[in-house]
């Protein structure tokens, strides 16, 4: 079995974003990146998978800037046996690569690589869109397993388990197929240096959104991006009583 | 303009998210038909065209569609969407699932999650965790939106008087079946329909210990939420979790508990209208966003509090 596993470079998790003072957008330049949360699960359960004997080869690709290398890297440290960069200078957060048209570009390397799985985080942390893995599965007209936290494979059926609204729903897939992971899925693991240093030696092929045959043109203009209404918080009270108080009284929340 | 609505539900009822979603359609104007795919949903079609300001019920009724199976209900959107200008869905698992499918059957780029209508093509929404609203302009022929239930008021679930014609189901895919559900259960409220929330974190320390959170819960009729760290060290289920990447709620009363508040909580309450803090860290950044901050051990004041709210 091979998994392709989809990958985005997106500002860290850790960072505060700031919102551009023209309003175009957030401040990406010397911004610390990383690799979006949700697609490092991915990753560790594509090389868990391998490492259970269940696949075969794991290849990463993402599609991003030049220096989205970076992030293909440390998904090769990981485990990925290759990786492909889909070079574009394009904003991939908002206003520019829109998740339609990174299923469509997906879809173009699943054709060609002909992967029986492909894992991606069910949303990246940039744009919360939430929709790549549900589009690609569309455009390929396979099955879909998202928010998964647990995955078991036989053969040619897959055993997913989500974590839905009111609890835990299990469903069983048809492969080949999608599945988006949500945090309980694994804890990734950190990269070795061994590791860090072999996987500058994987294969990393760049190439262009031409050769896959997809217009990056965006749907969605962005018409401006703002701070979102700053919260009054800060008021204390000293007691437990002063609470109940002020919540009765005050606040008039409780009866 | 016409828009159509997925109804989320469970055969029997209309999921609450609806109305929110409905709350949505109705500042856009125009009319406003509901989609409601499953099996055996007769009472649940009722229920929709009673709904305020809907003029039609569309029922697929079929058991391929019992379960909400995104490569089933999708293709029934897709039948549909020539005759609508908005097809919207309540961003909770469920459309989020399911939505997307058929938007790209179409060609249609999704705006998600959107906080507010600006006018029929352009939407705010929330990105980067809540730390940036995006406001988004769509050129796209039709509209796939899924809608944040907590940013959009209800419409009532009563005075509607709709028709309910029977639309057909596109058939069993055969990608993929519904196997079984492990449903948490509670006699509380809703998470995202509570009108008071008591959540813990990391502080409550483990899942025995949760038990006083739920204490203060049940005297106040409240739901029970969970920081990721708490979900993340398994004190409580994973449907607990408040935040970007869990649930979205807007209570009355947010009640905060040994939760440090880190941006992905933030982000999941911070439009509640009260919030309370408690943590023995003064320092916690939830105290930045709390109406009313009490610095204290947790295990002294919960049980405080327990008792003086009496019952």
């Amino acid at each position: 079995m091979k998994i392709l596993v989809p990958i985005k470079r997106v500002v860290d998790y850790n960072v505060k974003v700031r919102v551009k003072s023209d309003q175009s957008g957030v401040e990406l330049a010397n911004v610390k990146m990383s690799v979006n949360p949700f697609d490092e699960i991915a990753i560790e359960a594509a090389v868990r998978l391998k490492e259970a004997g269940k696949a075969t080869e794991v290849i990463a690709v993402t599609i991003g800037p030049e220096k989205a290398q970076e992030q293909l890297r440390t998904a090769l440290a990981i485990g990925a046996d290759r990786a492909i960069l889909v070079k574009t200078d394009a904003p991939t957060d908002l206003g520019g690569v829109e998740p339609l048209a990174v299923a469509k570009a997906l879809k173009a390397l699943v054709e060609k690589e002909s992967p029986d799985l492909v894992i991606l985080g069910k949303q990246a942390i940039d744009d919360d869109s939430n929709q790549t893995g549900q589009m690609l599965s569309a455009l390929l007209g396979w099955s879909q397993g998202t928010f998964a936290s647990k995955l078991d494979i036989e053969g040619n059926n897959i055993k997913v388990t989500r974590e839905v609204d009111g609890g835990l729903e299990t469903l069983s897939l048809k492969a080949p197929a999608i599945i988006t992971t949500d945090l309980r899925l694994n804890e990734p693991r950190y990269a070795k240096l061994p590791d860090i240093m072999k996987a500058k030696k994987k294969q990393l092929d760049i190439i262009e959104p031409a050769e896959l045959g997809v217009d990056f043109t965006p749907r969605l203009s962005i018409v401006k991006v703002e701070e979102p209404p700053k919260r009054q918080g800060g008021g204390k009270v000293a007691s437990v009583d002063e609470l109940i108080d002020k919540l009765r009284n005050e606040a008039k929340v409780i009866s | 303009m016409a828009i159509l609505v997925l109804a989320e539900h469970d055969n029997k009822e209309l999921a609450k998210a609806t109305l929110n979603t409905l709350g949505a359609a109705k500042q856009l104007g125009g009319d406003i038909h509901v989609l409601v795919a499953g099996a055996n949903c007769g009472s649940v079609a009722d229920a929709a065209a009673k709904c305020e300001g809907v003029s039609k019920v569309l029922k697929a009724d079929s058991v391929e569609l019992a379960h909400g199976l995104a490569e089933n209900v999708a293709p029934v959107i897709v039948e549909l969407a020539g005759n609508y200008s908005h097809i919207l869905a309540p961003a909770t698992t469920y459309g989020k699932n399911i939505l997307p499918r058929a938007a790209a059957l179409l060609d249609m780029q999704q705006i998600s999650e959107i906080s507010a209508v600006v006018d029929a093509d352009t939407f705010a929404r929330p990105v980067y965790a809540g730390n940036a609203i995006a406001t988004v302009k769509s050129s796209d022929k039709i509209k796939f939106i899924t809608v944040r239930g907590t940013t959009f008021d209800p419409v009532s679930a009563t005075g509607g008087s709709a028709s309910v014609e029977e639309v057909s189901s596109k058939g069993d895919s055969g990608l993929s079946t519904y196997v079984g559900t492990e449903a948490t259960e509670s006699d509380r409220p809703e998470l995202t329909a509570a009108d008071i929330v008591i959540s813990g974190g990391r502080g409550v320390g483990s899942a025995e210990n949760f038990a006083i959170i739920e204490e203060l819960a049940d005297k106040l009729g409240a739901a029970v939420g969970a920081s990721r760290a708490a979900v993340d060290a398994g004190y409580v289920p994973n449907d607990y979790q408040v935040g970007q990447t869990g649930k979205v709620v807007a209570p009355d009363l947010y009640m905060a508990i040994g939760i440090s508040g880190a941006i992905q909580h933030l982000a999941g309450m911070k439009d509640s209208k009260v919030i309370v803090a408690i943590n023995k860290d003064e320092d916690a950044p939830i105290f930045q966003v709390a109406d009313y901050g009490l610095v204290a051990d947790l295990f002294e004041a919960v049980p405080e509090l327990n008792s003086k709210l009496g019952k």
